[in-house]
C-alpha cells in the first residue's frame, strides 16, 4: 500500500489499484458491521459468563484485527513496523496480565 | 536565511525502508496500545478483585453505544475513503470524505455527551461505583482522542488541503498517517464496547 505513488488524474494503473482498495474497504465494512450486530445479539442471548466473554472478545479480536490489516494496511506493512507491533503486542500482554497473574491468590471468581 | 527540507517524509530512509512519517506515527501507536492496555489491567485487576462487583452494564444504553459503534466505523470507512481522495489527487471528493468523517465524529460525540448527561441525570457519577469510575475514565479519555482526530482531519480536509497542489506525495502521507490514528481510535472503541457495555456480569446494582 504504502509503495503506491500518487499521480496526475487518469493513470490507468494507479486508478486499478486504488479500485482494488475500495472494494477491499466496502468487504471489511460488510464484516463489520455483520460482527457488530452478532456481539449486540451475543448480548440478549444470555450465555453463560465464561464463554460470554471468550466469545465476544473473540469478536471483537477479529473485528479489530480486519481494522488494523486492511484500514491500517498493516497486511501489506513493511517488515519493520510488523516487528515493533510484534514488540508492542507482547509487551501490551504483559501489562494487561502481569497485575491480575500476581494477584491471583487475593482475587475472586468472577460471578 | 534558507529552509532546510526535512528529510524523509517522502522517501523512505535506507536503513529503515520508511518514511519517517510512517515510522512516528507507529512507534506514537504503540505507546497508545501500552496507555489503554494499562488502563484494561487495572480494570481487569479491579474487576476480578471486588467480589461486590455490581452489573454496571444494566446502567449504560446498549442501544446509543450500538449506534455509535456504527458512526465510527462508518468513519473510518469515510477515512480511508480520504487517503485514496488525496491518492487520486481529487480535492473535492477528499473535502467530501473528510466532511464526512469529521461529521461523523461529532455524531459520536453528540451521542456520548447524551449519555453522560443521562448518566448524571440518574445519579450515576464517576463517584457511584467503581464500575462507573472505569466507565468515565475510558470513555473520557477515548473522547479526547476523537477529539483530537476531528481537529487533525479538519486541518487536512480543509485548510490543510492546499498542500495538495505543491506536494501531492507529502500530503497524501500526511493524509494516511491521520487515518492511521483515526483508525486506531475506532479499534479501541471495538474493544471498549463489549468490555463496558455487554461485558459487566454482577449481581444488580445496590442502590
Amino acid at each position: 500500500m504504502q509503495h503506491i505513488d500518487t499521480a496526475e488524474q487518469g493513470d490507468p494503473h494507479l486508478h486499478a489499484d486504488l479500485k482494488k482498495h475500495v472494494r477491499t474497504y466496502m468487504l471489511v465494512f460488510g464484516s463489520l458491521m455483520v460482527l457488530t450486530l452478532v456481539t449486540v445479539g451475543l448480548k440478549y442471548l444470555h450465555l453463560p459468563t465464561v464463554p460470554a466473554i471468550l466469545v465476544a472478545l473473540a469478536i471483537a479480536l477479529v473485528k479489530g484485527s480486519l481494522v488494523a490489516c486492511y484500514f491500517m494496511h498493516l497486511i501489506s506493512e513493511r517488515k519493520l513496523i510488523l516487528i515493533l507491533m510484534l514488540a508492542t503486542v507482547f509487551f501490551f500482554f504483559g501489562v494487561l496480565l502481569g497485575p491480575t497473574i500476581t494477584e491471583l491468590n487475593e482475587i475472586n471468581p468472577i460471578h | 536565511m534558507s529552509t532546510a527540507a526535512i528529510p524523509y517524509t517522502v522517501d523512505a530512509r535506507p536503513d529503515t525502508g520508511l518514511n519517517n512519517v510512517k515510522l512516528g506515527i507507529w512507534l506514537f501507536l504503540s505507546s497508545e496500545v501500552m496507555l489503554f492496555g494499562s488502563l484494561f489491567a487495572g480494570y481487569i485487576l479491579l474487576r476480578t478483585g471486588n467480589p461486590a462487583w455490581g452489573a454496571g452494564s444494566e446502567l449504560l444504553s446498549i442501544p446509543l453505544a450500538t449506534l455509535n459503534t456504527i458512526v465510527l466505523i462508518t468513519s473510518s470507512v469515510t477515512m480511508v475513503m480520504s487517503w485514496v481522495a488525496a491518492m487520486e489527487r481529487n480535492l473535492k471528493k477528499l473535502r467530501l470524505y473528510m466532511g464526512a468523517t469529521v461529521g461523523l465524529g461529532a455524531v459520536f460525540m453528540v451521542v456520548k455527551s447524551f449519555e453522560y448527561a443521562a448518566k448524571f441525570e440518574h445519579h450515576h457519577p464517576p463517584s457511584y461505583s467503581t464500575f462507573m469510575a472505569c466507565y468515565f475514565t475510558f470513555t473520557g479519555l477515548h473522547a479526547l482522542h476523537v477529539l483530537a482526530g476531528m481537529c487533525v482531519n479538519f486541518y487536512f480536509g480543509f485548510p490543510g488541503a492546499k498542500m495538495m497542489q505543491t506536494d501531492p506525495q507529502q500530503f497524501a502521507n500526511r493524509v494516511e498517517v491521520a487515518g492511521l490514528f483515526w483508525h486506531f481510535v475506532d479499534l479501541v472503541w471495538i474493544f471498549l464496547f463489549p468490555v463496558l457495555y455487554l461485558l459487566n456480569f454482577g449481581p444488580p446494582v445496590s442502590h
